[in-house]
């Protein structure tokens, strides 16, 4: 008995050492940086401990800048991109042929590079004294004076991001709804016809009581997902967000670590901890809301 | 060759919770199967059969008690030093190998002198494929055969290296029912012609009757009766193994023995000179019921059920433990079918008579 | 009567049709909207940079195609040299992870011992920690043991996935118990069970993950941009940010498109290639990133 509990936890050691070691212990250390005060990265030393790091996040205009940037994103791409999702979903699981072909045309951006694409966006969007770039060229067919959606205002840079967001993020979605349409079983379908249901009711009382969990989990996930957004962000305006006020709580982290603006773990540290419980809020009501509403 | 012998072994599982205690899974067994023979652990599910195969082939380690092959412990030894061979209810065949790389898996796991060569082991699994009569299939996954020749070959995996114990865990219970008898005639030749000793499990009382050449019942983790097929039939030791055997199964009747006669109700069915007055349970086997016009015992009709060569007469009477009382008398006999009773009289080696309480046997003469 | 039933049948089969009609046409518009960027990029790393500079008003087709860009996307810019970067963080780290995860797997599907469910159920929750809260800290700890601008430094936090371990550990589950006493009677060592019997009988699901994390490592991004400053050890998404900001000297768009072909020609051949196992795998819960 002896022997085997041993040999057990030897083919664990590995997995234990690497997740202790970045996971484990820089979990436990980022709470101790945030409430070191005056860190110095370069001297390893700090003045005391206290909230000052989280008062000081809370007060400087480019973290409350990224958090708004943060929740209009989430708040913008979360439900749109889900919705979008299922009427492609629904609209691929009631076609045949060609199915397959949009399914792997639709996935397509889940294996690209952010970075890589996002380049493709911002020259498409962007508006320069060479050309308008194409997005305007369009626009204008419809009377619109260009505007540039990368160096310009900011509802127009933030629609790009969201834009781009849910590019992103719908191959995934429409994938798992895809999946979760297909397992609904034939038969109900069938029996709600005999009824002489019509297609829309069929869709509200038993496509998507059946898809509900699906669906929540990905709102879940959207949410999770959306408010960690930093590299379409990245993609879109370049690495200094902050100058183009394009910045999220993520990429705040970031800078606060390192770069032009960095070296001050301990305010990234703060800056992520309320990251973290945002994000832990938001999927507690979630929960609570998918528990009141998902059929299972 | 060996024999099989278990000493007092008992198994006892850990408790889950806290409060509860261990399970006995087998308790005090204490048996031999002899050298060379075919036994069957029967017994109803969750009685420890399986349990006690598992002890056997070194799986589970006993809480107590020593399990000898031959003259050697090997309560201690792990499985693979046992020499056993294994066959499982579902097979247990490694979906991803041919059948020809699934019986020779295990030779691939002997080491030192033991050690063999790449023919040497396609040479002994083909003889063995032989054997099972499998060796046209050798290329074939798994997937592809049919439940009868997956059998054969989870047979022919337990055999390649030579067990000197081979057991059988529920090995014919996935077969639809005509394989079966096709399977269990193929196993019984088998075991024929490699002589080893083989323990095989089962709930089904006919499969073990018809191919065994003794049977364990169990019941609960204890043996109940040990004896050749004909014997336990014959001579049911208690009323649980009654029960366990035949098909259709014994009538058992509520009873009472007064002034050396059995009666049954008023009826006063059966002479029995040595048994103590007293209640007492009345078990009759189907083709105990001779159907006599004066007759002594009195059920009332319910219908007959033909089954070609014979006829089973459906009755029922208020002292019967079951809502039926089922016998079975040559199909030549006419039955009234618009009478209401129907009379009986009773063949005595038919007729076991078991204590109330203890439910164990009772002899009376006769 | 018999004329009214004919025409409303009539009339719900030009429903049907008008109601498919308008679902290939959405269905149609996101594939535009979903191709055009890759599009447009193929497009961008063919014109010549004059013509691409004199067009005001882009053109959606070239007449002269030229290679040139790729040419000028290598030897301008280190391209080759991410490339190859990208390469050996992604085969390391792939690698390094499967041989840490499939014995964790193992020993939590398999093996039984003191505190398993414990571990387990531990490793389960480090699942909902998020990447952001334990970057800052590895930040650090590479910074001190001076591993930044080393493949070691990349390398070593991208390894772990408990994710993956999770599903690994739930498809060896799978297996039937028999199959592991029947090796196990047949006396089979375990690390031969493992590696005879449960791996190829999960492959699939060790294709998908391999998959998947080269997807993850193809693409990563935030650590690799943390822990390197020194071009030579740059990964392509760094590269091409590193590109978009000071390469090219001037706004030189072709050769930059030709470089975001360059870089994500690769993952798109492997989609097309393992399409079915991919879209499977990822349906099957993995998330991007």
């Amino acid at each position: 008995m002896e022997q085997k509990s041993a040999k057990g936890w030897l083919y664990l050691i590995p997995a234990i050492l690497f997740l202790g070691a970045f996971m484990v212990y820089p979990l436990i250390d980022v709470f101790v940086y945030s409430f070191e005060e005056g860190y110095n990265s370069a001297s390893q030393t700090f003045f005391g401990t206290g909230v000052y790091n989280y008062s000081y996040i809370l007060h400087d205009p480019y973290f409350l800048q990224a958090v708004k940037n943060t929740f209009i994103l989430v708040i913008a791409t979360v439900p749109l991109s889900t919705l979008i999702a299922l009427g492609i979903s629904y609209g691929l699981s009631s076609i045949k042929p060609l199915r397959e072909l949009y399914q792997t045309v639709f996935f397509l951006p889940y294996v690209t590079n952010t970075l890589a694409v996002g380049l493709v966006f911002m020259i498409l969007f962007r508006k320069t004294p060479y050309t308008d770039g194409l997005v305007n060229l369009i626009l204008g067919k419809f009377g619109v004076s260009p505007i540039d959606f990368i160096d310009g205002p900011y509802w127009a840079k933030m629609l790009v991001l969201c834009f781009y967001t849910i590019w992103v993020v719908l191959p995934f979605k429409i994938l798992i709804l895809t999946s979760a349409l297909a397992s609904v079983s034939e038969e109900y379908y069938s029996a709600a016809k005999i009824d002489g249901t019509r297609p829309f009711r069929i869709f509200r009382k038993i496509t998507l009581p059946m898809i509900s969990p699906m669906l929540f989990y990905l709102i879940i996930t959207g949410f999770i997902g959306a408010f960690k957004a930093y590299s379409d962000a990245v993609a879109l305006f370049g690495t200094n967000l902050n100058a183009a006020e394009m910045n999220t709580i993520v990429g705040y982290v970031y800078d606060m670590l390192y770069g032009d603006s960095g070296g001050y773990p301990s305010y990234a540290s703060a800056a992520a901890i309320v990251l973290f419980a945002i994000v832990l809020t938001i999927t507690c009501i979630n929960l609570m809301i998918s528990k009141k509403h998902v059929h299972y | 060759m060996m024999k099989v012998v278990l000493q007092n072994v008992t198994k006892i599982f850990p408790a889950k919770g806290r409060s509860s205690q261990g399970t006995v899974a087998a308790k005090d067994l204490a048996f031999e199967i002899p050298d060379g023979e075919l036994i069957a652990l029967l017994g109803p599910s969750g009685c420890g059969k399986s349990t006690t195969l598992n002890l056997i082939c070194g799986l589970q380690k006993p809480t107590s008690g020593r399990i000898f092959f031959g003259d050697d412990d090997v309560t201690d030894l792990p499985p693979e030093n046992r020499g056993v061979g294994l066959v499982f209810q579902n097979y247990a065949l490694y979906p991803h190998l041919s059948v020809m790389d699934n019986i020779i898996f295990p030779l691939g796991n002997l080491r030192g002198k033991d050690r063999m060569s790449k023919s040497e082991m396609h040479e002994k699994a083909h003889e063995i494929a032989k054997l099972v009569q499998i060796d046209e299939l050798m290329d074939r996954k798994p997937a592809e055969l049919s439940g009868g020749q997956q059998q054969r070959v989870a047979i022919a995996r337990a055999l390649v290296k030579m067990p000197k114990v081979l057991l059988l865990d529920e090995p014919l219970s996935n077969l639809d029912a005509r394989l079966r008898l096709q399977t269990r005639e193929e196993i019984k030749r088998i075991q024929r012609e490699t002589g080893i000793t083989t323990v095989f499990v089962t709930h089904d009382q006919d499969e073990a009757m018809s191919i065994s050449d003794r049977i364990i019942v169990m019941k609960a983790g204890v043996v109940q009766q040990i004896g050749k097929p004909q014997e336990v039939y014959d001579s049911p030791a208690n009323l649980f193994v009654a029960n366990f055997l035949g098909t259709p199964p014994i009538n058992v009747f509520s009873a009472e023995i007064k002034g050396g006669s059995l009666y049954i109700g008023e009826d006063c069915v059966l002479k029995t000179e040595s048994a103590r007055d007293g209640e007492v349970w009345a078990a009759i086997r189907p083709e105990g019921f001779v159907l006599c016009e004066d007759g002594p015992f009195c059920c009332s009709f319910g219908g007959l059920e033909v089954m070609g060569r014979d006829i089973s007469v459906v009755s029922s009477n208020e002292n019967s433990v079951n809502p039926t009382v089922r016998s079975i008398i040559s199909a030549e006999n006419k039955v009234d079918l618009s009478s209401k009773t129907v009379r009986f009289s009773l063949k005595p080696n038919k007729v076991f008579l078991f204590d109330k309480k203890t439910e164990e046997r009772i002899a009376f003469g006769c | 009567m018999n004329r009214d039933i004919i025409r409303s049948e009539k009339a719900a089969k030009t429903r049907g049709v008008i109601r498919t009609a308008i679902i290939y046409i959405i269905l149609t518009v996101w594939a535009i909207v979903v191709l055009f960027p890759f599009y447009w990029m193929i497009l961008t790393s063919v014109k010549e940079y004059a013509s691409y500079n004199s067009e005001y008003v882009p053109k959606f087709f070239t007449l002269t195609p030229t290679l040139e860009n790729y040419s000028s996307a290598f030897t301008s810019v280190p391209l080759a040299r991410y490339f190859i970067n990208t390469v050996i963080f992604t085969v390391l780290t792939t690698g390094l992870m499967l041989i840490v995860i499939i014995p964790a797997a193992f020993a939590f599907s398999r093996l039984e011992f003191k505190g398993r469910d414990a571990v387990f159920t531990l490793f389960l929750s480090l699942m909902m920690i998020p990447n952001e809260l334990v970057v800052i800290t590895n930040y650090t700890t590479i910074t001190n043991l001076d591993l930044r601008n080393t493949f070691t430094g990349l390398i070593l936090p991208s390894v772990t996935s408990v994710f993956y371990i999770y599903l690994l550990k739930e498809n060896f589950s799978q297996i039937p118990d028999e199959l592991y006493y029947a090796a196990k009677v047949d006396g089979t060592r375990d690390l031969k069970y493992l590696f005879r019997v449960m791996m190829p009988i999960c492959r699939p699901t060790i294709v998908t993950i391999t998959i998947l994390k080269i997807i993850e490592c193809w693409n990563s991004y935030v650590w690799p941009r943390l822990v390197t400053d020194d071009q030579n050890y740059f990964l392509v998404s760094n590269g091409i940010q590193e590109i978009r900001e000071n390469g090219f000297g001037r706004e030189n768009i072709p050769a930059m498109m030709a470089a975001v072909v360059v870089i994500s020609a690769p993952l798109i051949i492997l989609f097309l290639i393992f399409r079915k196992k991919i879209m499977e795998g990822v349906a099957r819960g993995g998330t991007k990133g």
